[in-house]
């Protein structure tokens, strides 16, 4: 079973033109033929035929990061930031286990990646060979898909249909191990097929949704009383014109909408349509509407855990259309009514086209009435916080609104690391478009937003990219400060310093009775000298009245900067569902002890699902 | 709860894959990973031309994760078809299996008489041992085991089950055969 007994007849990845060229230059052709502009990558012994060959050729341009993970993120940054597939090159070992991480975020949050492994040559494996791992093996539950490379005529085809596996369908990072000697063989090059999407011998995902399935939803859309759109990354990932057809579509039924945290940006948070983010850190009227509409149409997100606080209880009396690329997302945590598999843009555009041919008649008082109870939530307005001036402690929330108001005019990209600073960053920050707001969300990798930042940057040149990121998160894969500086990268790092792994200690103070445990961030270097001395600004902010002048000094800068903003150290993040709690069961604020009983009372299960 | 959201059902899955290095150490990577239950698992391949394999996979679930196992199987890139043998109409079981009985005098003889009832033939002998091959349902197989561990000192080698559907159609046909031409294959959603 192991072992094919003869080449594998993929005969799909494809068509022939015969040039013999080495294992390496297929890759680079390959990657050419791709499309690829960019790889990122770091060298070693088992790639060194690799890198030769881009020495060679220059076929791509390679950016050299400082470990391994931060390819991975920054590849991810790029793919996020673009549409593109993002492109690694790491050595076998340990450049392929220091990328599990970032393949496992790739994979969790559906980012499009082609990671190229080297391996030991063939006759070694299996025998603990120097910097020899058995990266499939490795790889295969953190990958979308992954291959090992035996023969250079397998190649070609192996490199074209790992692009297209990456990309098409739902979107996840692929793995290409290659041993050291295919790198060195000579095999015969054949350019990338067309149509893979139709003729592909085994995955051809649907992307093309059920027409009956469109006209029913819009049905189900006109005659609701109390609808809410509920959009994911799904939405981004599907191109920007998928945000624009899902914009219209809300608008034309008037519904309120709410995303999720990868789906920022989908539809314009300045709409008043839009009623914030949803989720453990939501607003209020978000989660308030989900609970109480009589039909949910979820696009392109999957409720994932941190979206339904207790299932049981979550939206119990509403309809619910689901749609996504991936039939497994169905009815995986939460039973739905009327599933529609699909890309989410054709959705989008299907069912505005069935809207406008159908006209149906909706429920304008009901809706009128729905809005009302949603004005109602929002005056409760949950985000509110107080920020006096002057010699005043810098609240952390205030810094981030007082970041986005001051660039929003700007061209900018936003990258986050994990933590209260992202989720003040998701809920204070305003997103307009897709693809300008990239964060961990499946996996919450700490470390992950100074490399997204460095992967943005290069796509972007010209953009203005900000990484918020707390102190603790930075200090993950603050290498990437040398990566920077090679590039001259103007990643600006706006850090909310509180001098504390924050989220965990929230969590400390809420539910284990404020037993700070190891989460106090000893031991900071002074950020100011750090930037410094990696050939970048250092700035800091102390107090509420140099906040402006510290964010505007670090745009103009036209290097890269850290900008160290000492925020309250005890501030926490709120709206809050509390593990175990139902979704309409928010803590407001620090005195609120939720409509769900005392806090800290959570239940053992909900305990659990920390 | 509703009672078909708890109820463990047991559920046949054919899957047709494409014999390449890893796609078993996948589909079984998928079950482990995510906490499925395998009562069994065969595999072999059924097609040289195409290099296809056919997994019969045995498992256990509540509808909503039979249904989840289904869909995270098809979503595999090596695999080409998932088809639910226990829901997909009526189809076949069996499996075979290989037991050894060590014992003497009058037991030997009433092993044989049982042997004789299952149609299990006797393939190896010595004076002290039969060995039977047997083929069957998983239930006609426990119990002809039992039987014989009454009987002496037992070892058991089985496949698992494999199973196919009753009737003409073609779910995951040959690529050699007829109907092959004609694109029969599903495609997978
Ligand atoms: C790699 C990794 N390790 C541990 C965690 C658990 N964790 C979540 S948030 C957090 C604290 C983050 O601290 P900081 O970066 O200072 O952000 P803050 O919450 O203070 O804004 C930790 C340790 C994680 N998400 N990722
Ligand atoms: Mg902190």
């Amino acid at each position: 079973m192991a072992q094919p007994k003869k080449p594998s007849a993929r005969k799909s990845g494809t068509k022939p033109a015969a040039q013999r060229m080495s294992g390496a230059a297929i890759i680079m052709k390959a990657l050419q033929d791709q499309g690829v502009e960019v790889v990122f990558g770091y060298p070693g012994g088992a790639v060194l035929p690799i890198y030769d060959e881009l020495f060679k050729t220059n076929a791509v341009r390679h950016i050299l990061v400082r470990q391994e993970g931060g390819a991975v993120h920054a590849a991810e940054g790029y793919a996020r930031s673009t549409g593109k597939v993002g492109v690694v090159l790491v050595t076998s070992g340990p450049g392929a286990t220091n990328a599990v991480t970032g393949l496992t975020d790739a994979l969790m949050d559906s980012i499009p990646i082609v990671c190229l492994t080297g391996q030991v040559a063939t006759h070694l494996i299996g025998n603990d060979a120097f910097q020899e791992a058995d990266t499939t093996g490795i790889t295969r539950p953190c990958t979308k898909h992954n291959y090992l490379v035996k023969d250079v005529e397998d190649l070609a085809d192996v490199m074209h249909e790992a692009f297209y596996v990456a990309a098409n369908g739902r979107p996840g990072p692929v793995v290409i191990d290659l041993p050291k000697d295919v790198q060195f063989a000579e095999g015969t090059y054949k350019e990338p097929a067309e149509n893979l999407e139709t003729e592909h011998s085994s995955y051809r995902p649907r992307t093309e949704p059920d027409a009956a399935s469109i006209e029913e939803a819009v049905r189900l859309i006109a005659k609701a009383k109390r609808p809410i759109f509920y959009g994911g990354g799904g939405i981004i990932n599907a191109g920007p014109d998928a945000s624009k057809k899902f914009t219209e579509l809300a608008r034309v039924t008037g519904a309120p909408v709410t995303l999720t945290l990868m789906g920022l940006g989908a539809f314009p948070a300045s709409d008043k349509q839009f009623v914030g983010m949803l989720g453990m850190h939501g607003t209020y009227e978000a989660n308030m509407a989900m609970h109480g509409c009589d039909l949910m149409v979820c696009l392109g997100a999957r409720f994932d855990d941190r979206i339904t606080g207790r299932l049981d209880a979550f939206s119990p009396d509403s309809t619910k259309i689901h749609v996504d690329i991936d039939p497994s997302s169905i009815n995986k945590n939460v039973a739905v009514d009327l599933p529609i598999i699909g890309d989410a843009g054709k959705v989008a555009t299907a069912m505005l086209k069935s809207w406008r041919k159908l006209k149906p008649r909706r429920d304008k008082k009901a809706q009128d009435a729905w809005w009302d109870q949603i004005e109602g939530w929002r005056k409760r307005d949950c985000l509110a916080y107080s920020q006096t001036k002057g010699k005043q402690p810098i609240k952390p929330q205030h810094a981030i609104k007082r970041l986005y108001e001051i660039i929003k005019d700007k061209d900018h990209y936003v990258t986050t690391e994990v933590g209260q600073h992202q989720m003040w960053a998701a809920q204070y920050f305003q997103f307009e478009e897709p693809n300008r707001w990239m964060t961990s969300g499946g996996l919450g990798t700490m470390g992950y937003g100074l490399p997204a930042a460095v992967g943005a940057q290069i796509a972007h040149p010209e953009s203005l990219v900000v990484d918020i990121s707390g102190e603790a998160s930075f200090l993950m894969n603050m290498q990437e400060l040398g990566t920077m500086a090679q590039y001259r990268l103007p990643v600006k790092v706006f850090i909310l310093n509180n001098e504390w792994m924050g989220m965990v200690r929230q969590w400390q103070e809420l539910i284990h009775g404020g037993r700070y445990s190891e989460t106090y961030s000893e031991g900071l270097p002074d950020f100011v000298k750090l930037a410094e001395c990696f050939g970048g600004k250092g700035l800091r902010a102390e107090h509420a009245g140099e906040l402006d002048d510290i964010i505007n000094q670090m745009i103009d800068h036209p290097g890269p900067v850290i900008a160290d903003i000492r925020v309250v150290k005890d501030e926490s993040c709120y709206p809050m569902i509390p593990s175990g709690a139902a979704h309409y069961e928010m803590l407001l604020g620090p005195e609120d002890e939720g409509s769900g009983g005392p806090r800290g009372a959570a239940s053992a299960a909900g305990l659990a699902l920390v | 709860m509703n009672p078909k959201e708890t109820t463990i059902e047991r559920h046949v899955i054919g899957i047709l894959v494409s014999n390449e290095p890893g796609v078993l150490a996948r589909v079984i990577g998928l079950f482990s990973g995510r906490g499925y239950n395998i009562e069994s698992l065969t595999v072999s391949e059924v097609d040289d031309r195409e290099n296809l394999s056919r997994i019969t996979i045995v498992t256990t679930g509540t509808p909503m994760v039979i249904e989840q196992i289904k869909a995270q199987l098809a979503r595999l890139v090596p695999v080409y078809d998932v088809h639910d043998l226990t829901t997909e109409g009526s189809h076949l079981e069996r499996e075979l299996a290989l037991i050894k009985v060590a014992n003497t005098g009058e037991d030997r003889i009433e092993a044989l008489r049982i042997a004789d009832m299952f149609r299990a033939r006797a393939i190896d002998s010595t004076l002290e041992s039969f060995i039977f091959e047997m083929t069957g349902s998983t239930r006609k197989i426990d119990a002809f085991v039992d039987l014989m561990a009454a009987l002496g000192g037992v070892e058991v080698s089985r496949t698992g089950v494999v199973g196919i559907a009753r009737g003409s159609r073609l779910d995951m046909p040959m690529s050699r055969s007829k109907v092959a031409g004609k694109k029969t294959r599903k495609r997978k959603i």
